[in-house]
């Protein structure tokens, strides 16, 4: 490139940087959805974050069913766990600890028990030999777990109080400060 | 989508393994460029390591910061090997400011270091976009277009893939001599600049964005701002005729401008 042609060509490349930026904002102001503020990802509901988490009802240990959607308002997390899982049995201590510390603010656990994979004569013991007081829910036909798209145990859906995934961590254990951060975050969100 | 892999007891998130992939391809990369620019290879690679370790330090202290009384009673918790526990946007302006600090401590050229930086990130945005394709996330709107693919319950704009040929496409034009602005450090902000103009196009086909204030979409409005920034240095450097040779430093030599 010669001298001369050094100042046309910056020209023009300065047209064509200004040209990008004058289309850059056209773009972002055309393609604003101003209906979609505050709206969640999708009225579909499916197990990932920013979706609406997908809705169960099961037994618990006393007969009684629980349902997902009766507890909207709250805070919930879903664990679903096996009594053979060891990173399950290293992460329950921290999840009754979190329970029992925000339980007062509106938390709800569920633990879920993944029972067509594991034997429902083995939960009330693992139960009392953890000393767990939230919700165990069992899932007979592994239907929930299905809906949830279950990939590997333990699984933890943290789900604010309109219902929305924040979280989900596939795998374990998880620490008590985890679980409580997590939470925390939960709480913090404008309702 | 292929979000997990099991091994064993073990359940690998697949969508890390090609961030680490990108990683480890796009340090070669940098290395070659800096070799090619004549700025010393091994100290680079060093400062690129703290700039990393110190990312990830930054965004565990950040994400510990947001919840004090959490982190407070359990301190050792924050060498907990929990990648969900981190805040990317302090990691990012820990890792930048650190880098920035070894390069000037160093006394490597800025604008020629950067450019050696170009052809990495621009794979290792590649490898992002290889990233999202895995786990399914940076999905796209629902649509009915015939191209759309099934995901999460609907039909939804390819995003990932839109995201990853335009990444490919934006790596061709930082590797290869197709007509440029000339200069140092310009094809470090060209990369800047159509990575973030490609987040400016592709955010309006993403069904995960976080909308603002009349509607808005934030990531979009984040890219267009980055996009101006770029812009606004690259007139700037182009205008400030830099021969590129800023200072010689150990067992580098000089930088040659192309």
């Amino acid at each position: 490139m010669t001298e001369s042609n050094l100042p046309s060509r910056k020209r023009r490349w300065e047209i064509l940087m200004l040209a990008s930026l004058a289309a850059g904002i056209l773009w972002t102001v055309v393609s604003r959805v101003p209906s979609a503020v505050g709206a969640p990802l999708s009225s579909s509901p499916s197990p990932r974050e920013g979706f609406l988490a997908p809705d169960f009802t099961l037994d618990n240990l006393q007969g009684e069913k629980v349902t997902l959607s009766d507890l909207r308002g709250k805070i919930v997390v879903i664990n679903l766990w096996a009594t053979w899982c060891p990173p399950c049995r290293a992460e329950m201590p921290a999840l009754e600890n979190a329970y029992e510390q925000y339980k007062d603010s509106g938390l709800v656990v569920l633990g879920l028990n993944v029972t067509n994979q594991d034997s429902e004569s083995e939960v009330p013991r693992f139960v009392e030999e953890f000393g767990l007081t939230f919700p165990i829910l069992l899932d007979r036909d592994g239907s929930v777990s299905a809906l949830y798209e279950l990939r590997g145990l333990p699984t933890t859906f943290f789900v604010n109080r309109a219902g929305i995934i924040r979280t989900v961590v596939v795998g374990g254990p998880m620490s008590e400060t985890f679980f409580r951060s997590k939470i925390e975050a939960l709480l913090q969100e404008v309702q | 989508m292929f979000p997990f892999l099991r091994l064993g007891p073990f359940i690998l998130p697949m969508a890390s393994l090609a961030l680490l992939a990108g990683l480890w391809l796009g340090l070669p990369l940098i290395e070659r460029e800096a070799a090619r620019l004549k700025i010393n290879v091994s100290m680079l690679s060093n400062i690129i390591f703290y700039t990393l370790l110190a990312g990830l330090v930054g965004a565990r202290l950040g994400y510990a910061l947001e919840f004090p009384n959490v982190y407070l009673a359990k301190p050792l918790s924050l060498l907990a090997l929990t990648p969900t526990t981190l805040s990317p946007s302090m990691g990012l302006a820990v890792g930048l400011i650190t880098f920035v600090i070894f390069i000037q401590r160093k006394g490597l050229p800025f604008r020629p270091t950067l450019d050696a930086l170009a052809p990495g990130l621009a794979l290792f945005m590649v490898f992002v976009g290889f990233a999202h394709i895995l786990s399914g996330d940076a999905f796209g709107a629902p649509t009915n277009v015939p191209w759309a693919i099934r995901l999460w319950n609907e039909y939804r704009h390819p995003s990932q893939f839109f995201e990853t040929f335009i990444a490919l496409t934006i790596l061709l034009v930082i590797r290869e001599r197709f007509p440029k602005p000339e200069g140092a450090g310009l094809n470090f902000l060209l990369m800047v600049a159509l990575s973030s103009a490609s987040r400016v196009f592709l955010a309006s086909f993403r069904g995960d964005s976080v909308f603002w204030p009349a509607g808005f979409r934030g990531d979009q409005v984040i890219a267009l701002v980055i996009l101006a920034i770029s812009l606004y240095w690259m007139r700037k450097w182009m205008n400030t005729h830099s021969t590129g040779n800023i200072k010689s430093h150990e067992g580098g030599g000089s930088y040659v401008k192309r």
